[in-house]
């Protein structure tokens, strides 16, 4: 059950992204990309990270993809792309070489993962344990271990908030 | 004798290194071949999700909840990224009304 489960998300995550690859229209890689985002946060949910599944769906789609469509708006003029502007539609260059990168880099992945032995999970391995919620561990290990990195992404944020309204105000 | 919920150990684990490479590799073409930068913006998203799941499954399998929170950093570092890349983006725009990466060969040598 749980496998189907798996599959389902997998398959949702690997076309939507395939999707945002091959589509010529900007506008509609930006809603498949919503899709893979959605797939990847039910398999956060199914690999027991119930925390970052919803930070998955409020950071991404609530954020990322609310950011990525607004500046699919502000740089998208219709239909003047005889005029040398920027057109909704879009195509790909260099097929043969991206092909060939990420053939190469697929086969990469494929020999490191394949000399290492992930640890088979199995009975034996491991005893049952009740599934429990992560939150909590995360909470307190983002206020106790980790505490300076927190400050420190906090001061990153900022900053880069800071930056991207300098960079888009009209006079400088 | 570690533990482990019976819910996550019906998954093996290779099914997510698997499905990360796929969606990482497919992120790299999107990125070497597409010309509109928003799309190559979202291929990079997509490795980031896809090093993110990996990284959430390991530390979900090893029972150390250290991982996810590297995750939770690297979501923040990401939210950051897209604005300032977007904002930069929004301004190639502004300047040279266009933001096919074809076009912005001036240091290409």
């Amino acid at each position: 059950m749980i496998q189907l489960v798996f599959i389902a998300f997998a398959l949702l995550s690997v076309v939507s992204a395939l999707v945002v690859l091959l589509t010529n229209n900007v506008l509609y890689a930006a809603f498949s990309l919503l899709v893979t985002f959605l797939g990847m946060a039910g398999l956060y949910v199914i690999v027991g990270a119930d925390f970052l599944g919803v930070a998955q769906i409020l950071v991404y789609i609530g954020g990322i993809l609310v950011l990525l469509i607004f500046g699919v708006m502000l740089t998208n003029q219709k239909g003047t792309k005889s005029q040398g502007r920027n057109d909704i539609l879009t195509e790909n260059t260099n097929r043969v070489i991206g092909l060939v990168v990420a053939a190469g880099m697929f086969g990469l992945l494929y020999f490191v993962f394949s000399k290492g032995h992930f640890a088979e999970v199995q009975a034996s391995l491991f005893t049952d344990t009740p599934l429990k919620a992560t939150t909590q561990t995360i909470g307190l290990q983002l206020m106790t271990d980790f505490v300076l990195p927190f400050e420190v992404s906090g001061v990153l944020l900022m900053a880069a908030l800071l930056g991207a309204a300098y960079l888009s105000t009209k006079q400088k | 004798m570690q533990q482990l919920p019976d819910v996550i150990r019906q998954i093996p684990l290779n099914n997510y290194v698997w499905f990360s490479a796929a969606l990482f590799c497919i992120g790299i073409i999107g990125v070497l071949t597409r010309r509109n930068a928003i799309i190559i913006f979202m291929s990079i998203e997509l490795m980031l999700n896809a090093v993110n799941l990996l990284l959430a499954a390991f530390s979900s399998y090893k029972a150390d909840p250290a991982g996810q929170v590297f995750v939770f950093f690297i979501m923040a570092v990401a939210a950051a990224e897209v604005a300032v890349g977007l904002a930069i983006i929004v301004m190639i725009y502004r300047n040279i009304q266009s933001i096919d990466v074809g076009i912005l060969n001036k240091l290409k040598w």
